[in-house]
């Protein structure tokens, strides 16, 4: 049931109640940057690369209500600069090494980085050292790539019920943390079949011993870029 | 071991340092230590490639490491892909491997060496081989060949692109594919692709058979030259195969000593470190291996071409056999251990892994059949392969968790570590002593050092276009005088 329409760098985008603007814009096909959004979670909005601005205001588009005649621009040099920068940062302040990550080709923030044209680190890496989790006999935990989305956070709590995941300290020191006295992920309940194992969108999460099993080059967005996908999948969001 | 490496009194001596000034990181330096009377007194060879990798792994689940380690070394990314994966397929529990993973494995490795000795030969080596090593730098490069001989310019080229097709096929990606996995491969060559490289198969075949033919008459035109130029005999080590033959992805150590007596045979690759140890000197980042029976002075051996293609007893492939025989009868059945045969044996394999593509792609086994295998777990495994380089070894260890907890590397430079000291040794000695240095007698250090094929960053300039600061200092430390050379 479509409710009114809003403007999308000039084109009419129509929305139905309680959609947000990058609901709205996903279902219409249009690509809009994100990485902790996901169309089955609640939005929470904290990595910000969604930002577009309404009526001349930035705002998140994955928690801003659409509303009727709304001015929104999103593909601008402007706006696109800020995400590219946002991204670069993330790069930065984790270990990521596409060359050799198995999530190489599938991971959302090397399509995100492809898609808004970052082509070089431009920030100093900070090279946190981050030791792996390998206590789980069928869960590798890569702390190196965590970007903080809290997907997991959010799938391991409210889909499978476990709270497994949590996110600890602040601002620089944020990080991951896993729910057991010993911190150790073997001394969870988290099981393979887990929506949290799913969910991440980077190479944090991984099943043990799969990593290279699919060929590089067949992989999901070695197939289509990240916003080819968008297009594709009207219902979407890439998760 | 020569007396040179050491000289008995450092001080008042002078200090040439050839010293490739490149913005590539890693390269290699020569230092020549001469006395008052311009007498070579010491020699060395620094590399300061493959620093800290092994510690870079350690903590890394193993499924990672066969991507990882064609990190290692920008040259020869496939022949690590593929020597980690062998050793994490006895980790998985595949001791033998599927017959898809087999034939696609190979297919790999056969590719990478056709490419690395095409590039090797035609685009750095030949330049000097067919101008002289003397002559003018301008002209002494892969743009020189393609003005004076366009025809054996174009062949080079195609040849290499041959091989990279292979390897895209087989590996996903021309450079660091993801090919092979632990315990097999992860996909099919298709029918298609196959057809595609047989379709190419005759031109392949009739080139490398040229360039065996080329390089036989050049060497046998120059022959002098050829055959003493920085010579220093020492023991061969290689792989082979059943009943000896020739082998590059699969076999058994053998070990010779400098006139051809079998010293070992059939030793199995996991038991490498009962006949190889290494030796840390404080002047060197790189290792110094040898063959532990016979101590560091005399246990130092030579791997790659000219040391596989003397190794072994016969070549399973009929044109290359064939070249092999010439190949011996021009030494009368002897061992030749002078530096600029390599390139000979060098042509021998490049036609070989021609012939072996050919055999390959009439299997079917590339493109249906199981991927990977696997048994139980073990905690160790060494996989080796004869990179083409030469005898590359990796050795891990897996803690039940899955993350590695040791990796031991031995590249193909660094088994000929003390091999290219000695030879530089060689010709230092032939052609600078009591001369002064000039360009041209510098360039006879390098052509030496890249008759090896190294891996190292700085080999891989063209002669003559490889900038090179070379330093004398005086046991002061003051410099006397200063030879520079900026690539063009
Ligand atoms: S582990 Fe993955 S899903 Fe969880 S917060 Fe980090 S990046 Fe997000
Ligand atoms: S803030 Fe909207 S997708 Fe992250």
């Amino acid at each position: 049931m479509t409710h009114g329409t809003f403007e999308l760098d000039g084109r009419e985008v129509p929305f139905s109640p309680g959609q947000t603007i990058l609901q709205a814009a996903l279902a219409a096909s249009v690509y809009i940057p994100h990485l902790c959004y996901h169309p089955e979670f609640k939005p929470h909005g904290s990595c910000k690369v969604c930002t577009v601005k309404v009526n001349g205001r930035p705002m998140s588009s994955c928690t801003t209500p659409a509303q009727e005649g709304q001015q929104v621009e999103s593909n601008t040099p402007e706006i696109n600069e800020a995400r590219r920068t946002l991204v670069q940062f993330l790069f930065v302040e984790g270990n990521h090494f596409c060359p050799s990550c198995e999530q190489s080709g599938r991971c959302t923030l090397q399509a995100t980085g492809y898609a808004l044209g970052m082509t070089n680190p431009q920030f100093n890496p900070l090279f946190p050292n981050r030791p792996v989790d390998a206590s789980h006999p069928d869960i590798l935990l890569d702390f190196n790539r965590c970007i903080l989305c809290e997907l997991c956070v959010r799938a391991s709590g409210e889909v499978d019920g476990k709270s497994v995941f949590a996110l600890s300290g602040r601002g620089i020191t944020k990080h991951l943390i896993v729910n057991a006295e010993s911190g150790k992920l073997g001394d969870t309940e988290l099981s393979v079949g887990d929506k949290a194992v799913e969910v991440c969108p980077v190479g944090v999460i991984l099943r043990k011993r799969k990593g290279f099993d699919e060929p590089i080059g067949r992989r999901r967005y070695d197939i289509a870029a990240i916003d080819e996908f968008a297009a594709a999948a009207p219902k979407g969001g890439t998760p | 071991m020569t007396t040179l490496e050491t000289a008995a009194k450092p001080e008042g001596l002078r200090r040439i340092a050839i010293d490739p000034v490149s913005r590539v990181e890693g390269h290699g330096k020569v230092t020549i230590l001469l006395d008052d009377q311009r007498k070579v007194h010491q020699v060395r060879l620094h590399i300061v490639e493959f620093r800290g990798f092994e510690r870079f792994i350690q903590g890394r689940p193993y499924w990672e490491v066969p991507v990882m380690v064609q990190r290692l070394c920008g040259i020869c990314p496939v022949s690590h892909h593929l020597a980690a994966a062998k050793a994490l397929d006895l980790v998985v529990g595949a001791k033998t491997l599927t017959p898809t993973a087999d034939r696609v494995r190979r297919l790999m490795h056969y590719g990478q060496i056709l490419q690395s000795h095409a590039l090797h030969f035609f685009h750095l080596a030949s330049p000097d081989l067919l101008f002289g090593f003397g002559s003018a730098p301008a002209k002494r490069n892969v743009v020189g060949v393609a003005a004076a001989q366009p025809e054996l310019a174009r062949q080079g080229v195609l040849l290499r692109k041959f091989g990279q097709e292979v390897i895209r096929v087989t590996a996903g990606k021309r450079v660091h594919g993801t090919g092979a996995v632990p315990g097999g491969v992860n996909k099919h060559v298709t029918r298609a692709e196959r057809d595609e490289l047989k379709a190419a198969l005759s031109q392949v075949l009739e080139w490398a058979r040229a360039g065996v033919q080329l390089i036989s008459r050049l060497h046998l035109a120059n022959r002098h030259l050829y055959d003493t130029f920085g010579t220093a005999k020492s023991n061969l080590l290689s792989l082979v195969g059943a009943r000896g033959a020739l082998e590059l992805y699969d076999g058994t150590l053998r070990a010779r000593d400098p006139d051809g007596k079998i010293l070992f045979d059939g030793l199995d690759c996991q038991q490498y470190r009962s006949r190889i140890a290494e030796e840390v000197k404080s002047w060197s980042y790189m290792k110094f291996p040898y063959l532990s029976a016979l101590g560091p002075e005399a246990g130092w051996y030579k791997v790659g071409p000219l040391a596989r293609v003397q190794n072994c007893d016969v070549i399973t492939t009929p044109l290359a056999e064939a070249e092999r025989a010439a190949f011996r009868d021009a030494f009368d059945g002897a061992i030749t251990h002078a530096p600029l045969a390599y390139h000979w044996a060098r042509l021998i394999e490049l036609l070989h892994a021609a012939e072996l593509i050919a055999r390959l792609l009439d299997d079917d086994a590339l493109s249906e059949g199981p991927l990977t295998a696997t048994g139980p777990r073990r905690a160790e495994g060494v996989g080796v392969i004869e990179a083409p380089r030469g005898t590359l070894i990796h050795h891990y260890k897996v803690a039940p968790d899955d993350l590695v907890t040791m990796c031991n590397l031995i590249v193909s430079t660094t088994h000929n570590n003390t091999a290219m000291n000695e030879v530089i040794r060689e010709v230092a000695r032939a052609e600078l002593d009591g001369r002064e240095p000039t360009e041209a007698l510098l360039n006879h250090v390098e052509v030496a050092i890249r008759a090896f094929d190294p891996c190292l960053s700085c080999a891989t300039h063209a002669l003559g276009q490889m900038p090179l600061l070379v330093d004398l200092v005086d046991a002061q430390g003051l410099l006397v005088k200063q030879l520079r050379r900026d690539s063009p």
